[in-house]
């Protein structure tokens, strides 16, 4: 531990002391990226095994008879009864039905739309505050700012009570219509990169006969277009991955996003334990735009997260 | 001030031009979406909050002033309390470790070369990028006390078998693990970022002046870090008195209602245990008074506004 903060200037000195920190040091990192990884592929393992193998077969490293069964099974393709019919008999396997497609598609409508909203009227809020000037600006702005303080479910109750007065619980509309004009988060994220944008080139462009919306729409947007993109993403992953909120208000099978209705899964189990191998293929699947973003997006996020930390 | 819209050819440019162009006009036009959606959906609602905990409402009927009755009721509720204490347990699990883990992995990460770092970096975000209620589900299956192959491996050390999220005394610790597996790597990222500001030839005179690796960590990298370390607490520990999703989706407050946290009381207020709207919101003003008060603690201890580089360079 003692050599864990030298930085890279003296990596080279051999010294007994210095090899034995490297080699805990990568012992350490072996043993976090094992833990990482591993229930990622423990999910996998479970969602391929036969059905009723994954209450017998509880140590296998790989697959134990792989099967895509589990995967139907939570995607709608075959149901419960189907599995009996194959021989496939065990108390913990749910004859509910479970259309992961349908929660799929609401949880990309949900996200969809608070991530377009969200984005541009924050976005466009963001400039004004950054770049324009205006009576109580900074009054706005920093009131704003507090929003950012007070914790979710102080908003969630009285949220959920006016949704209800407008008659629209049980709808995406009013699933959405809290995160889809703002939040303080992503108009304060915005501002910092309008705020960063050379004076001169919008001063040109005035010169040049830009009206204030040119200005805006056709020299600063495609200036921020990749801190945009970030915040686009961002904003996604979060709605994707909220669970208080649409519990609250989006029960309804209609309109239920993966997170509630994997939730409710979870405790619809005839007796005893979980529904594991159901539930694990569930889990599989709702992680596949996670991993998609990931792949594509991962080093865009973890940019945006160093660059959150210190502002 | 040049006015420059497209009908400006004349010396007096229209008024419609001359008004869609003017700055103020443009600026409200932007910012109004935001502002219906703060007022609506922040502004709004606390006020309101505040203005609920101080009435009797089910919903149904109209709702009644109480005074302070809500918060009365709420003190002396030993369930709140309860909640309360449980919620603190978790914070004190949760928050030392993720953060010594974080920081532990921040340093690592520092020490290798830049490709392998940002390979590290991915990988570690990635339960953060997670849906909570999946990360939940996960672990609930690794540590099932029958089937998991949680006590398959600590069966392999002679280990006997573990309830796990199963026994009250363990309960909300596993919780407070999950979580610290979900948010360790999020935050070494941010610590990471911090470590990079810290000059190098601050490391090089320390080494020089025989300063060994503990000193230099004690002395250059932990006073450096603190702007980086502050935000981390007070955001740690702002969301984590606000625990739920994870429980709800393994424990459900159980056993014995071991992981009744706080925000589950204030679910159960309005949803389960009656409808009363007074009790929720007037706990839920109470979290918001114990959030503020706990981060104005933290920016005071921490000394958040000083700035240690400057003393340096």
């Amino acid at each position: 531990m003692t050599t864990l903060p030298a930085t890279s200037s003296n990596k080279s000195s051999g010294t007994l002391s210095n090899m034995l920190g490297n080699a805990l040091v990568w012992l350490g990192l072996i043993f976090i990226v094992v833990l990482i990884m591993f229930p990622f592929w423990w999910v996998i393992r479970t969602a391929l095994t036969q059905p009723d193998l994954v209450y017998t077969n509880t140590s296998d490293f790989f697959p134990v008879q792989p099967t895509l069964l589990n995967f139907e099974r939570v995607l709608g393709i075959i149901d419960g009864t189907d599995l009996v019919g194959m021989g496939i008999v065990n108390p913990n396997i749910s004859t509910a039905k479970l259309n992961l497609w349908l929660f799929m598609r609401n949880s990309f409508i949900f996200s969809g739309l608070i991530m377009l909203g969200q984005t541009i009227f924050s976005t466009m809020a963001a400039y004004a505050f950054a770049r324009l000037n205006f009576p109580f600006r900074d009054q706005i702005f920093f009131m704003y700012l507090t929003g950012l303080m007070v914790p979710g479910i102080v908003l969630f109750i009285p949220n959920f009570v006016f949704i209800r007065q407008l008659g629209l619980n049980g709808t995406f509309v009013g699933m959405v219509a809290p995160f889809f004009l703002m939040t303080p988060f992503t108009v304060f994220f915005m501002r910092q990169f309008f705020l960063s944008l050379n004076k001169d080139l919008i001063e040109a462009a005035t010169l040049d006969g830009a009206t204030r919306f040119g200005i805006f729409w056709r020299v600063a947007l495609p200036l921020v277009q990749g801190p945009i993109l970030t915040i686009a993403i961002l904003i996604f992953i979060q709605s994707w991955n909220e669970y208080l909120w649409p519990f609250l208000v989006g029960r309804d099978e209609s309109i239920r996003v993966l997170t509630v209705a994997l939730a409710i899964f979870r405790d619809q189990t005839p007796q005893g334990a979980p529904d594991w191998a159901g539930l694990m293929a569930g889990t599989a699947v709702a992680m596949v735009p996670t991993v998609l973003i990931f792949i594509f997006f991962g080093r865009k996020v973890v940019d945006s997260i160093q660059f959150s930390g210190f502002k | 001030m040049i006015h420059t819209s497209k009908t400006d050819t004349s010396s007096s440019p229209s008024m419609i031009g001359r008004l869609a162009n003017s700055e103020w006009l443009v600026a409200y036009l932007f910012i109004l979406p935001s502002l219906i959606g703060f007022t609506l959906f922040y502004a709004y609602p606390s006020v309101r909050s505040v203005f609920i905990s101080f009435t009797e409402w089910n919903l149904l009927s109209d709702a009644e002033f109480v005074g302070l009755a809500n918060y009365q009721d709420i003190f002396s509720d030993d369930r709140f309390w309860r909640a309360l204490q449980t919620t603190l347990i978790y914070v004190l699990w949760n928050i030392p470790l993720q953060t010594i883990l974080a920081l532990f992995m921040a340093v690592v990460l520092e020490r290798f070369s830049t490709v392998l770092s940002t390979l590290l970096r991915s990988i570690m975000i990635l339960p953060w990028l997670m849906p909570s209620v999946i990360v939940s589900l996960l672990w609930l299956w690794i540590l099932d006390p029958s089937l998991g192959i949680a006590n398959e491996f600590l069966g392999l050390f002679g280990i006997p078998k573990q309830y796990f999220m199963g026994e009250p005394q363990q309960a909300i610790v596993w919780i407070a693990a999950i979580n610290i597996w979900r948010n360790a790597g999020y935050n070494a990222i941010l610590i990471f970022a911090g470590l990079k500001t810290i000059p190098k030839s601050l490391y090089e005179v320390a080494e020089i002046d025989g300063a060994n690796g503990w000193t230099q960590f004690q002395r250059i990298t932990l006073p450096l870090l603190r702007p980086v370390l502050t935000f981390v607490l007070v955001t740690t520990v702002v969301g984590s008195f606000q625990i739920y999703d994870t429980i709800a989706v393994t424990t459900n407050g159980g056993p014995a209602g071991a992981t009744r946290v706080i925000i589950f009381y204030i679910i159960d207020e309005v949803f389960n245990r009656r409808i009363s709207m007074g009790t929720a919101t007037a706990a839920s003003v109470v979290l918001f008074c114990i959030l503020v008060s706990v981060t104005l603690i933290q920016m005071r201890f921490l000394q958040a506004n000083q700035s240690d580089l400057a003393d340096y360079s």
